[in-house]
């Protein structure tokens, strides 16, 4: 069991690293310089809209109110900016966490994480992005980011993340 | 559950006794039975450290039961039957007494030798010799109990099996086999991705359970003698609520591989999976009838979570709770007379049972985060989730809601807690 162990958190690891490292394409093209002066003013290169944080694109968290898997108005915009952002990047993908709120139980909560995971891909899907572009997960109550029994810790719980 | 008095001693007692039993614990017992029997348990002679451990779990197991009252022996130590003066019993008012030795033998095995002894009718209701390897001492004490228990309620004792839970410490899940009583804690899996949901197999040898090691959820069926293991549905989605049928053959399980949450059947070398259920809605935390013909489950198909039954075979699909609030967790009780489930109303969650003749879901707790109520084999106890001093714990309620226990791991979260089998 050890070592089956060892290797899953291996695959994990190195997977985390292939999400994580198309977002910092710019970042790595530099040679490193020595010098501790304003950084080089780029006006020429074209900034990926995913990496400015004033963007819409910024918001990769969408909020759900108590066992409800709907999209709501406010989230939709930010919701078809990520399925124009897919539609014309056809080569990225995306990974849609979708996650509940402690109250219910854990197989209930685990599937309504998915089915909010699963409505946040439709409506991706519906704003251009391909299925192919798409894979959904859900984590119930499982991986909770605020663990207090309140609403405004159940509040944050409740959402879907689109992670590049 | 007006009754709400605190039997510290007893908690001291097994706090005492953590130490040495490695990774556990304390209980706390709150209420009475209605009708407890009187019965002394005298220490047992021979070998005073084996003698002393036996003791202990004996006491704690009939105590927890909520159906026995310990009469204090002090002063009589009789250990054969010829030592036994029954009057010394009955002005003490214990209606049996029980008395034994244990012996540590040369090829490293104990042996206990006991007899359980009807007082007022001054007969010898049960005798028996135990005999097991001396690191299983503990297991010594709850066979005894077990016997106790029998003869005295005429119930078979649930003490010799063991529970299943998942323990989760920061990032850190670990799935958990122990004795009945929290003690005698094996790691089944341990790793920094959830795990959840399980479930034993019939005779025992088996869990299947959910974990999230490859990045989503997989149902996976391991063996507790050879830890070999099959991933038994890795579908597309989330794979989850694995539950056995009763003959052990397969599993209804929750997959979302056509779309919503959905119930099917696969058999337990994962093969030959049938869809169940076609509602579109949540359909999940599957539950097979002692009989294995209907399963019990959870649906939001009419708008909230509520619990729902249908045939294995196919037909007519049946809501079994209604009224305020939401239901979950659902399981039949081993007579299949009815079925316990997770009640949720007003930002509480309390263990509910519903008699399938009356049609009434009862409360057994006083309700908060109390969550996943189980059966003992013998439907006397239920074993559940809870909460106390802002952790998880495990929790047991008598199934007429008299008497419950609390039981503190040494660390972390107790969630999701089952009940095994008679082995």
């Amino acid at each position: 069991m050890k070592k089956l162990f060892i290797s899953f958190v291996l695959v994990n690891l190195l997977a985390a690293c292939a999400s994580e490292k198309p977002k910092e394409p710019v970042a790595a093209a530099p040679e490193p310089v020595p010098v501790v002066t304003a950084p080089a003013p780029a006006p020429a290169v074209e900034v990926d809209p995913l990496n400015d944080p004033a963007n819409i694109l910024a918001k990769r968290s969408i909020y759900f109110p108590f066992d409800v898997s709907a999209v709501q108005e406010a989230d939709k915009p930010v919701v078809l900016a990520h399925a124009k952002y897919l539609s014309e990047h056809p080569d990225r993908k995306v990974r849609v966490e979708g996650n509940a709120d402690e109250r219910g139980s854990n197989e209930y909560n685990l599937a309504l994480g998915q089915r909010r995971a699963d409505s946040v891909k439709k409506m991706l899907e519906l704003g251009g992005a391909k299925a192919s572009q798409i894979d959904t997960v859900s984590y119930g109550e499982e991986k909770p980011r605020c663990t207090d029994h309140n609403e405004a810790c159940w509040k944050q719980n409740r959402r879907s993340d689109i992670k590049y | 559950m007006a009754l709400r008095v605190l039997q510290g001693m007893v908690g001291l007692l097994l706090l005492a006794q953590a130490s040495v039993a490695s990774a556990v614990l304390s209980i706390e017992i709150i209420g009475a039975g209605e009708h407890q029997i009187p019965v002394a348990i005298v220490p047992f002679g021979g070998d005073a450290r084996l003698a002393q451990t036996i003791n202990e779990v004996v006491a704690g197991d009939l105590q927890r039961s909520g159906l026995f009252r310990l009469i204090d022996v002090a002063g009589k130590s009789p250990h054969e039957l010829a030592e036994v003066s029954y009057p010394d019993w009955q002005v003490r008012g214990a209606d049996a007494l029980a008395i034994g030795t244990v012996t540590a033998q040369a090829n490293g095995r104990i042996e206990a030798r006991f007899r359980l002894l009807d007082v007022v009718k001054q007969i010898e209701l049960a005798g028996q010799s135990v005999s097991a390897n001396d690191d299983q001492v503990r297991a010594v004490g709850h066979r005894v109990a077990d016997l106790i228990y029998e003869k005295l309620t005429g119930d078979k004792g649930v003490f010799s099996t063991r529970i299943a839970y998942v323990n989760r410490q920061g990032r850190k899940f670990s799935l958990i086999v122990a004795d009945s009583d929290g003690y005698n804690e094996q790691t089944v899996l341990a790793q920094n991705e959830p795990i959840m949901s399980p479930a034993w197999s019939p005779e025992g040898s088996h869990l299947a359970y959910v974990s999230f090691e490859t990045g989503h959820a997989v149902v996976y069926v391991q063996s507790l003698h050879t830890r070999q293991r099959l991933a038994l549905a890795d579908f597309r989605g989330s794979n989850s609520a694995p539950a056995w049928s009763p003959d052990g053959k397969q599993l209804a399980i929750v997959l979302t591989r056509d779309g919503s949450s959905q119930i099917y059947l696969i058999r337990s070398d994962g093969s030959g999976i049938r869809r169940l259920t076609f509602s579109g809605a949540i359909d999940t935390e599957p539950n097979f009838s002692p009989d294995g013909q209907s399963l019990l489950f959870t649906s939001d198909r009419g708008g909230s979570a509520q619990i729902y039954s249908m045939p294995v075979g196919g037909g007519q699909e049946q809501r079994m709770t209604f009224g305020e609030g939401n239901n979950f967790s659902p399981r039949y009780s081993p007579d299949g007379k009815g079925f316990v489930c997770t009640h949720f109303v007003n930002g509480k969650f309390y263990i509910a049972a519903q008699d399938f003749q009356t049609g009434q879901v009862e409360t057994l707790t006083a309700g908060g985060w109390e969550k996943k109520p189980s059966f003992a084999p013998n439907g006397k106890l239920i074993l559940f989730a809870s909460e106390a001093r802002g952790r998880g714990i495990l929790a047991t309620v008598s199934s007429d809601g008299r008497v419950q226990q609390h039981m503190f791991t040494q660390s972390g979260d107790a969630r999701e807690p089952v009940w095994g089998p008679h082995l």
